[in-house]
């Protein structure tokens, strides 16, 4: 699946002000940077993810520059011929290319190559080859002629094939196409002569070429629009045979351009290719990427302000001049299949557009670079902030938030959505307050470092999330042990799974909530929470009898009022009996007893006062203390039964059940005797059968 | 306005039938509903939900179900076996049919509304055709093993469902085999009862079977592959009852525990098309079994054991949110069960198979003149009885039949009443405190029975209006009587007259029925005098004065006309009152007048009284507009405030007998009130199912 992402520009500077646009696009020995050599005298070094130069270079006045700047990569250094014939190396620190090393040298350059893994080679326009070590070590050496009088080279490209430099070049002569492959292990030099076949009259305008294990897979652009293909053995099969071997193009792409444009054709992949140019003759230029194995159109990308008909292809990028302004454009594609290159153009739409956002945002690009995480936040605040108003106005400040929810710092993103909560609410607003959370939560699964707390707290506390808006937000902070958080969602989620509320329970009843009593205690009480402990000092009296030290506990809060407040957000929130109750059995017994310990506490202190209620602003009612302890003895009742620490507590709750039963039974016979009492009384006025009364009408 | 002495009677031991099927009708918008009893009464939704005919009793014909077919036929059926159809025209039984399956349980008419189902005792599911004079067997379906007690048509007509005891079948019409045998869960609440009775079935068009049943289950049931869908237990007792809207999105169930259910067909989340069945809201207007219900486009109507018939409107569905939007509660009949003989002061209260006959008591009470009278006391006291009231003599009838009509004469020397088959006149004879009854004997044969009966004010001539249209008048002699004429029905029609009017002079005879206008005859002419234009709304009462002989007629939308019989046009004052319009609380009364009577001495008023007040109207003062208080509960503190209210409209209102039964003019200072508290009659019921309020 090939796909076009959004565009990006370079750089705001017109570029390309020769008759030829630029010179060349050229790797450098750090990913994500790019030598750009302008027609004129100028190079510049361009972070690409950053889209911004990291240097830039000219030569003096009255020097032109005539091969585009290459890095040699086993060293680090730039390399530029000016005035065809002056080579001049230098390195990121140099300012001045005048003041750099120089050599001229005896013949015309016509480019250097550089490749990783290799020195980089200096092809002359005689087509002698030469390694950059040796040139220089004598610069003046003579250079021998390879090729004829009138032939010229078009064009030329280097390969490594089996660890062995390689390159080609394509010479043209009175029409006739000839390549030469040069090969740097044997020193053999094949020269072929290209049979154009029945188009003769046709100008070839761009090459592109691949290494296809034996040959190398020549494809040229004809000025008729048609692709051919041309298959040159790397090893030829008899060198010592005088005769030129002849190879034959084959036509691969029929009119995938119109003709009498300057077009351009650069090798993606084994199957795709991309192509600069207009489809139609009056229609504008399109980069399209093309599948050569299926003969289909991947997707298309209209340049309205036209291009200078050239093309570089490094990576996952693919440069041209648009307009004057040198425009990157990201591509990316999967291995093709016949199912995948004949539904493309309407999955590539989905894939392409859904994932990036519709905007130039310098985040966007910052994905496809790898070494972006160096740069300091506070510069890029201050970019983005000029950029957003001006470039973008009308994008949703909730995509902005998401987008960067992706990418930044936690401050950062809780700086942001400090802003964004502060912004005046639209109607859709507890969906994007969950795509949010959302967004958050998925940044979490990915990255285990990446816990957003307060802007979690943050939304959590705008009233308008639930669980089912973001789920997974509490199985993170229960994965944090974050107990604060997971209070807060008890206290405002009006929709939690049982499932959830029992885990949420088990966590509170283990030790993660005593071992963080000290460093919480503050933000625990600031928090809303509802204190338990003054209700416990005085109610230790009225149990002094009991021996047992269990029971004393019961009496007095056998929790401590940070866990207090912890589980009375538990007892707050809904549930449903018949899911709750498998969940529960999962509680080991321990825990289970001290929660029925801290119940009963409750259930006395309701009986403390005539209303059965508890102090404080949210307490539990009497029916979820007395549903809670029901549900935990259904659960667990064989298993409390065992333990000899409960033994205690149960017997306390069946003599309490038991009085209930009591009073029940006792309010069911004055409810009888209340009932004769109406009886009677009825009857009383049945009495008053007849009478005769005074009645004035007013 | 003045002071009355006011018997408060409140020994009428009147206990209404409890009700055991509606059946509403979606083409006339009235209600048909049956009580235990065997009366069958049909109210009209339109028209202020009166109930504007009814069918008496029988012993023998407890209705069992009841439901409507070929647009305005009316059919029940019972555990006597028999399908009836009723005459809505001349308020009779067309016929009664065997249908030889023993006693019917269940009746449902196709939803085309020629074909009749009943489910009966033996099993046995019997198709009828309905032809338009008569049903017609047509056949048998497979006879299940035991009684069908509900029945329910696929809306295409192609299957039905029978809920039957422990299983609900599913039966395909053309070949009138099971196709499906759906058997329900005994479980109730964990225990197994003996069994699980199938009280309610609901076929819907998508093939869904919704059955309500004994363990208080609400089942939905895929008809297809004869397997339950979804359960929904609504109650600890039985669910008896269920009815569906015609649009199939709500449905209604009622419980013995007096609650009634609805559910509604809505979308599992906003804007998915999926539905499903959610019970929305409980409603709790009754204290005892809901025996029926019904599902009108507006309306939830219940009926069951504690005798009230419940029509709650759903609000959603009620375009206005005016007083059609209220709740109503009709418990006691839109008709007169007591009538008073003014002389004599007794009064003659009807019952289904009796008649009690009363004489008032007496006060020696001696107080202030106010104006020409002596009124012996202020407002509100209660004066000591020198004499309590006395029951003089209780009449049963023989035979099964419920009494129609009664009638006791002013002179309270004759008794008239009339049962479906049988007119039965008495003689009374006084002799110091012995009272003796003389049956009279040799009815002629044109009196078989009667509608109404009325008693001229000398009681020298009976009126008599005959279920077949027309109206008998009897000259009475000492010990026997003499048929003077009959007012044959007008001509092509058959309706039966159900109120009827007379001057206090004698000349003039008002009848009325259900629907055409009101006619009043010259009783010394033995002719029709003159035709009352009809009103779209059907009389409720009629009254013609004394003295003007001005007819005053009440309809059900609460408006009065008052009508010049001598000079055949309406009133001054009741074009007066109709240009105005009445006040508007005056209209939003829910229960009709039932009763009109006047003072002999006070040309100008007019007494007249629904369930829930009594009130004079005074011509001669100026009529309430709607910014006027029609009712001040509160008496007057000091004279002037008095003064400015006596003068302040016509409407003279007093609600202080609640829910009243009959009101009249004993004599110029004295009323007769007979109330009916509602705690009374529920004391009666059986008692509803005990529900626990303490630890459950």
């Amino acid at each position: 699946m090939a796909a076009l992402e959004e565009e990006f520009t370079l750089s705001a500077v017109p570029l390309g002000a020769g008759p030829d646009g630029l010179l060349g696009v050229e790797q450098c020995d750090k990913t994500d940077q790019f030598l750009i050599t302008d027609g004129g005298r100028t190079v510049i070094l361009y972070k690409v993810s950053d889209q911004k130069p990291l240097g830039s270079w000219s030569v003096k006045q009255g020097q032109v520059i005539t091969c585009p700047a290459v890095c040699n990569f086993q060293t680090g250094e730039y390399i530029v011929v000016h005035d065809s014939k002056v080579l001049r190396l230098w390195t990121n620190e140099d300012v001045n290319l005048d003041k750099v090393f120089k050599a001229t040298l005896s013949a015309e350059v016509y480019r250097i190559h550089s490749i990783p893994g290799t020195e980089p080679l200096v092809l002359f326009k005689e087509g002698a080859v030469r390694g950059l070590e040796a040139l220089l070590a004598e610069p003046q050496q003579k250079i021998e002629t390879v090729i004829s009088d009138e032939e010229v080279i078009k064009w030329t490209k280097f390969f490594m094939v089996f660890r062995h430099p390689a390159l080609i070049f394509i010479t043209e002569k009175h029409g006739n196409y000839f390549a030469y492959v040069q090969k740097f292990n044997s020193s053999v030099l094949s020269k072929y002569t290209l049979l154009l076949g029945q188009e003769e009259n046709f100008v070839i305008q761009s090459f592109t070429a691949s290494l296809d294990r034996k040959f190398i897979s020549l494809l040229s652009l004809s000025s008729d629009g048609c692709i051919y293909e041309t298959l040159i053995p790397i090893h030829p099969s008899d060198p010592e045979k005088n005769q030129q071997p002849r190879v034959v193009r084959s036509l691969l792409l029929k009119t995938v351009v119109s003709g009498n444009a300057r077009n351009a054709l650069s090798v993606l992949d084994q199957d795709h290719v991309a192509v600069l140019g207009p489809p139609l003759p009056a229609s504008k230029e399109c980069l399209s990427i093309w599948n050569t194995k299926f003969q289909t159109l991947q997707v298309s990308k209209e340049l309205p302000q036209g291009t200078s008909g050239q093309l570089w292809y490094y990576g996952e990028h693919l440069f041209m001049l648009h307009g004057k302004i040198l425009t990157v454009i990201p591509y990316k594609c999967e291995m093709s299949s016949l199912a995948g290159a004949l539904g493309k153009l309407k999955h590539g739409q989905d894939s392409g557009t859904q994932t990036m956002p519709h905007f130039v945002n310098w985040e966007t690009s910052q994905g496809y670079g790898l070494e972006s995480k160096n740069s300091e936040p506070s510069k890029r605040i201050l970019r983005r902030r000029t950029i957003e108003p001006s470039v973008q106005p009308e994008v949703p400040a909730s995509q902005q938030l998401l987008s960067i929810i992706k990418k930044d710092s936690e401050k950062h993103i809780e700086i942001e959505l400090r802003k964004f909560l502060a912004t005046k609410r639209t109607p859709d607003f507890h969906t994007v307050i969950g795509d949010i959370a959302i967004g958050l939560l998925e940044r979490c699964k990915t990255e285990p470092s990446f816990y957003p707390r307060n802007s979690l707290m943050q939304l959590i506390q705008m009233h308008v999330l639930s669980y089912s808006l973001c789920p997974g937000l509490m199985e993170v902070a229960l994965e944090k042990t974050d107990i604060q958080m997971l209070q807060l969602c008890l206290q405002q989620f009006p929709d939690i799974p049982e499932a959830v509320t029992c885990a949420c329970l088990k966590m509170f009843l283990s030790d993660a909530v005593q071992d963080e009593k000290m460093e919480e205690q503050m933000g625990i009480l600031q928090n809303g929470f509802n204190p338990e402990e003054d209700n416990c000092d005085n109610c230790d009296k009225e149990l002094s009898k009991k021996p047992q030290k269990t029971v004393e506990e019961t009496t007095s809060c056998p929790v401590i009022p940070k866990r207090a407040a912890l589980l009375n957000a538990v007892l707050h929130s809904a549930y449903s009996e018949s899911f709750l109750l498998p969940h529960l059995k999962d509680i080991p017994a321990q825990h289970i007893t001290l929660f029925l310990q801290y119940l009963y506490f409750l259930y006395l202190k309701c009986n403390e006062n005539a209303t059965m209620t508890l102090p404080g602003i949210h307490p539990p009612t009497l029916n979820q203390i007395m549903d809670w302890i029901c549900l935990l003895l259904d659960a667990n009742f064989t298993v409390l039964v065992m333990i000899p620490e409960a033994k205690s507590l149960l017997l306390s709750l069946y003599k309490f059940v038991k009085s209930q039963i009591c009073i029940c039974s006792e309010l069911n016979k004055i409810e009888v005797s209340f009932r004769e009492l109406k009886k009677l009384n009825q009857e009383k006025n049945n009495r008053e059968l007849y009478s005769i009364e005074v009645l004035e009408l007013f | 306005m003045g002071e009355f002495k006011v018997h408060r009677v409140r020994f009428f031991n009147y206990v209404p039938s409890g009700i055991r099927c509606v059946a509403y009708n979606n083409q006339s918008n009235r209600l048909a509903v049956s009580r235990t009893d065997g009366t069958v009464e049909i109210y009209n939704l339109s028209a202020n939900y009166f109930q504007e005919k009814f069918f008496p009793g029988h012993e023998s014909r407890a209705t069992e179900a009841l439901c409507w077919a070929k647009g305005q036929r009316l059919f029940s059926a019972g555990l006597n076996g028999e399908i009836i159809e009723y005459d809505l025209q001349a308020l009779d039984i067309k016929y009664s049919m065997d249908a030889f399956g023993g006693p019917i349980w269940s009746m449902a008419a196709s939803p085309s509304g020629s074909q009749l189902l009943v489910g009966c005792e033996d099993g046995s599911v019997k198709l009828f055709q309905i032809n338009p004079d008569k049903i017609q067997f047509e056949r048998n379906f497979d006879r299940q093993k035991s009684r069908i007690l509900s029945l329910s048509w696929h809306p295409s007509g192609t299957h039905i469902a029978a809920g039957s005891i422990d299983y609900i079948s599913v039966f395909d019409i053309k070949s009138g085999s099971a196709v499906h045998k759906m058997l329900v869960d005994r479980q109730y609440m964990g225990v197994s009862k003996r069994k699980c009775i199938i009280w309610g079935v609901a076929f819907l068009s998508d093939g869904t079977v919704i059955s309500v049943d004994s363990a208080g289950k609400v089942q939905f049931w895929d008809s297809a592959t004869g397997t339950l869908v979804k359960t929904h237990l609504v109650a600890n007792a039985d669910v008896q009852s269920i009815a569906v809207s015609d649009q199939e999105d709500s449905f209604v169930v009622g419980t013995a525990e007096g609650t009634v259910f609805h559910f509604q067909l809505v979308s599992v989340t906003s804007n998915s098309s999926e539905k499903q069945w959610v019970r929305t809201k409980p409603f709790q207007h009754h204290t005892h079994d809901v025996r029926t219900v019904a599902h009108s486009p507006t309306a939830l109507i219940s009926g069951g054991t504690d005798t009230h018939l419940v029509i709650r409107p759903l609000m959603e569905k009620v375009e206005v949110k005016n007083y059609d939007a209220a709740l109503r509660k009709i418990t006691f009949p839109h008709r007169r069960l007591i009538s008073c003989s003014k002389k004599r002061q007794l009064l003659l209260f009807q019952f289904s198979h009796h008649l009690d006959l009363w004489r008032l008591g007496s006060t020696v009470a001696t107080g202030k003149t106010s104006g020409k009278f002596l009124v012996p006391g202020k407002h509100g006291d209660t004066l000591p009885l020198s004499k309590d009231a006395d029951h003089l003599l209780q009449l049963k009838t023989k035979g099964p039949e419920n009494i129609i009509c009664s009638c006791v004469s002013p002179c309270g020397s004759w008794i008239a009443y009339s049962t479906a088959s049988r007119f039965f006149l008495r003689r009374l004879n006084y002799e110091h405190d012995n009272l003796s009854l003389h049956r009279v004997s040799k009815m002629p044969a044109c009196l078989r029975s009667a509608v109404q009966i009325m008693f001229s004010e000398d009681s020298t001539k009976l009126f008599v209006a005959s279920n077949q249209g027309s109206l008998h008048i009897l000259r009475l002699l000492e010990g026997s009587f003499k048929h003077l004429h009959t007012f044959q029905a007008q001509s092509g029609t058959v309706e039966s007259m159900c109120l009827l009017a007379v001057s206090p002079d004698g000349n003039w005879l008002a009848a009325s029925g259900t629907s055409a206008g009101v006619h009043v005859y010259s009783v010394k002419r033995l002719k029709l005098h003159c035709t009352v234009p009809a009103y779209n709304f059907p009389v409720t009462a009629l009254a013609i004065a004394p003295k003007t002989n001005n007819l005053v007629i009440a309809h059900s939308d609460q408006q009065i006309f008052e009508y010049s019989i001598p000079d055949k046009q309406y009133t001054e004052w009741s074009r007066a009152i109709q240009k105005q319009g009445f006040h508007h609380h005056w209209l939003q009364r829910d229960t009709p007048i039932t009763h009109i009577g006047f003072h002999p001495k006070r040309p100008a008023h007019i007494l007249l009284h629904d369930a829930y007040m009594f009130c004079i109207i005074d011509k001669s003062l100026p009529l309430p507009n709607d910014k006027t208080l029609l009712y001040n509960p509160l008496p007057p503190t000091n004279e002037s405030d008095v003064i400015r209210r006596r003068t302040a409209h016509a409407f003279k209102i007093s609600k202080k007998y609640k829910p009243l039964l009959f009101m009249d003019l004993l004599d110029e200072g004295t009323l007769v009130a007979v109330e009916r508290p509602l705690d009374d009659i529920i004391a009666q019921l059986p008692p509803p199912i005990k529900k626990k309020k303490f630890g459950t």
